[in-house]
């Protein structure tokens, strides 16, 4: 008996879980014979339901609509000779993107073949021209020399990978604006060309930017112990909220002029930015302030124990984790103002959903609203998609739930 | 010596070690809305006393040692900690907080920093200290409270036990001049709560002031200069851990160690 006990204790290993694919198929498939009935049910009613679709989408459906007005789509009436604006923005963005991922990300090969390969896809597309083929590729070339730079700096290029992110901001309006140095350098382009593509990115942008740091600011104030700061924000707040984000980009559209002295006037698409940034305001600060309410009190206490002064303590302690907290709403929040976005057709905008029902407006393509739309919602799509992404990777990075 | 105080009227300590008291608190009343948490404390602290406080929960204990630091705000009374009076004056109140550590039962550690920038992140930015320095004290402390090895882990990663003695080396990386512990091991497991007191015992031993708000009466009886017994806000008794255990001068004295003490 006594030796029994002293004898070593047997680690078992975990039971094996392991299948082959058919393996699988069969245990979560074809178990039992009732089981394998709903099985076949179920196929067959897919297969039905899908049918149609695939048959039209396989044999039917003439992407040509697209194909002709693809730069339209892109960047509506964005004038041809200085589009190689946007192609040198877009190859920015993979410098910027490509040296971000070389210095935080690193590792994940899988992810980066991901990355890599979809601008190749993008290539490959048969809407594609052999001029946009070949700048996709190279776009590719930068963004992996990029990131090979990013990895060989490590975390000694972490701020400067931060700054090239303002940096890069602030290139992008300046650049698509065009600061007229010459008549003949990067000349004006007037907001009323931008479209498309460009115009959802740009106002989903700066929508983003500007609302995230207003938006931690009301819920601060909401928050202040100074009564007419919270009444401020709390007024700020429920108003905003209480409105549908069509009357304000209306508001802004048609009553600031009445409110300016004739001769003034403010940019429509300026106008549409700033209405979208004090709506999506309103609504992260109430995330933020649910993200602050849920950091225990005990280090509020701990950091006033240590002496550490209100400002810091917000800096360092309270906000790193009550943002951290509601990063998957906030992107939840970002990617319903992309979609918003599309609301501003209504003050005579014509971002990607603008552009696309100008082109059905127009005879000859009336008979194509199916393959307009498909177009236009995959690309909502992917990029929702992206924006989720990111925000999983970045619970991942940061340990969410972890510590 | 004579230890009982009577409120208003404070008997001069007959300290050994210095001259002045490094804590003097004057009939000191805290209100929670009607509810009355303390009721005219007066006390005082003499430089490297180490003082037990005790009593049954809501007695104001805890109240109290926050009062300390202006980590809860005293509505009557007066409260001078190393010289410096606590008003509303935020200088004074954060002049105070640099001069004293604070040690809480729930630890408080800060979840998203490693236990390195746990420690460092006062000194870097209340003391301005260079870095390089901040550092090397953070590690020296990690040494004292034996985790040397755990600098880069963050608090979620380590035990209760070890999270209370990197909470004790973050309080002591201000170098403060008193300690305050609330109830530092009511939350941890039985076989946790040495290697915290261990800690404890050993910073009493290098001349500290500590002020300990625990029901841990082996640690009383080892290296408490003075006991207080709390009740209903206010001190009932106080005394040296002998006269406290071997002759309890008051009923709820006697009842409340009878009642932790044999069970």
């Amino acid at each position: 008996m006594a030796e029994e006990i002293a004898a070593p204790r047997q680690i078992l290993p975990p039971p094996a879980e392991r299948y082959t694919w058919l393996g699988w198929i069969q245990k979560n498939l074809f178990s039992t014979w009732y089981n394998s009935l709903l099985t076949f049910i179920t196929l067959g009613l897919a297969y039905a339901l899908l049918k149609p679709f695939l048959t039209w989408l396989l044999e039917q459906a003439n992407w040509e609509v697209v194909e002709v007005n693809f730069r339209l789509l892109m960047v509506g009436q964005y004038p041809p000779d200085e589009i190689w604006r946007i192609w040198l923005l877009l190859y920015l963005l993979a410098a910027v993107v490509g040296l971000s991922w070389g210095v935080w990300v690193r590792g994940r090969l899988a992810l980066a073949l991901g990355l890599l390969l979809a601008p190749l896809l993008l290539a490959l597309l048969p809407i594609a021209t052999p001029s946009a083929r070949l700048n996709l590729v190279a776009m590719d070339l930068v963004a992996v020399a990029a990131s090979r730079m990013g990895r060989l700096g490590g975390p000694s290029l972490r701020r400067f990978a931060a700054w090239s992110w303002v940096i890069y901001l602030v290139l992008v309006i300046l650049v698509v604006r065009g600061f007229a140095l010459t008549p003949e350098v990067m000349p004006r382009v007037p907001t009323n060309l931008w479209g498309g593509l460009l115009l959802t990115c740009l106002l989903t942008v700066v929508g983003i930017v500007f609302s995230f740091p207003l938006g931690i600011l009301l819920a601060l104030g909401r928050r202040s112990s100074l009564p007419a700061i919270r009444a401020v924000s709390v007024v700020y707040i429920e108003v905003i909220r209480g409105v549908p984000l069509v009357t304000i980009l209306f508001m802004a559209a048609v009553m600031v002029p009445f409110f300016l002295p004739s001769g003034i006037t403010i940019d429509r698409v300026l106008r549409a930015m700033v209405g979208i940034t004090l709506f999506s305001a309103a609504y992260l600060a109430e995330n933020v302030r649910g993200g602050l309410q849920a950091v225990p009190h005990g280090q509020f206490e701990a950091a006033s124990a240590l002496g550490l002064s209100g400002f810091k303590t917000m800096t360092r302690i309270i906000l790193p984790q009550a943002l951290r907290i509601v990063i998957p709403v906030l992107m939840g929040q970002f990617i319903a103002l992309f979609k918003d976005t599309t609301l501003v057709v209504t003050i005579g905008l014509l971002e990607l959903l603008g552009i696309a029902r100008a082109v059905l407006a127009q005879p000859q393509y009336v008979s194509y609203q199916r393959e307009v739309y498909l177009f236009v919602a995959a690309i909502f799509w992917v990029i929702s998609y992206l924006m989720s992404y990111i925000s999983q990777r970045l619970e991942s990075v940061l340990g969410v739930g972890e510590r | 010596m004579e230890e009982t105080l009577e409120p208003n009227n404070l008997t001069p300590q007959s300290s050994s070690r210095d001259d002045q008291p490094i804590i003097v608190c004057r009939d000191v009343h805290k209100w929670y809305g009607n509810f009355q948490a303390l009721q005219g404390v007066s006390m005082e602290v003499n430089k490297g006393e180490v003082i037990v406080i005790f009593g049954p929960s809501g007695s104001g204990k805890s109240t109290f040692i926050r009062t300390l630091n202006r980590l809860e705000e005293h509505q009557r009374g007066q409260i001078i900690v190393d010289g410096i009076e606590l008003t509303h004056d935020v200088r004074n109140i954060e002049q105070v907080r640099m001069e004293t550590g604070m040690v809480f039962q729930q630890f408080n550690l800060f979840p998203h920093l490693t236990v390195l920038q746990n420690i460092t992140l006062a000194p870097l930015h209340v003391r301005k200290w260079p870095k390089d320095k901040a550092e090397e004290v953070a590690t020296q402390l990690l040494v004292r409270v034996g985790i040397p090895e755990q600098a880069d882990k963050y608090p979620g990663q380590l035990s209760g036990g070890q999270q209370q003695r990197v909470a004790i080396a973050r309080a002591l990386a201000m170098q403060p001049k008193i300690m305050l512990f609330d109830e530092p091991t009511s939350a941890l497991d039985p076989e946790m709560i040495k290697e915290v007191l261990d800690v404890m015992i050993e910073l009493a031993h290098t001349g500290m002031t500590m002020l300990v708000v625990t029901h841990e009466m082996g640690f009383a009886r080892g290296v408490a200069n003075r006991m207080f017994f709390f009740d209903q806000g206010q001190i009932v008794e106080s005394g040296t851990p002998q006269q406290i255990f071997s002759n309890p001068q008051e009923d709820r004295t006697r009842l409340f160690l009878s009642q932790i003490l044999t069970h």
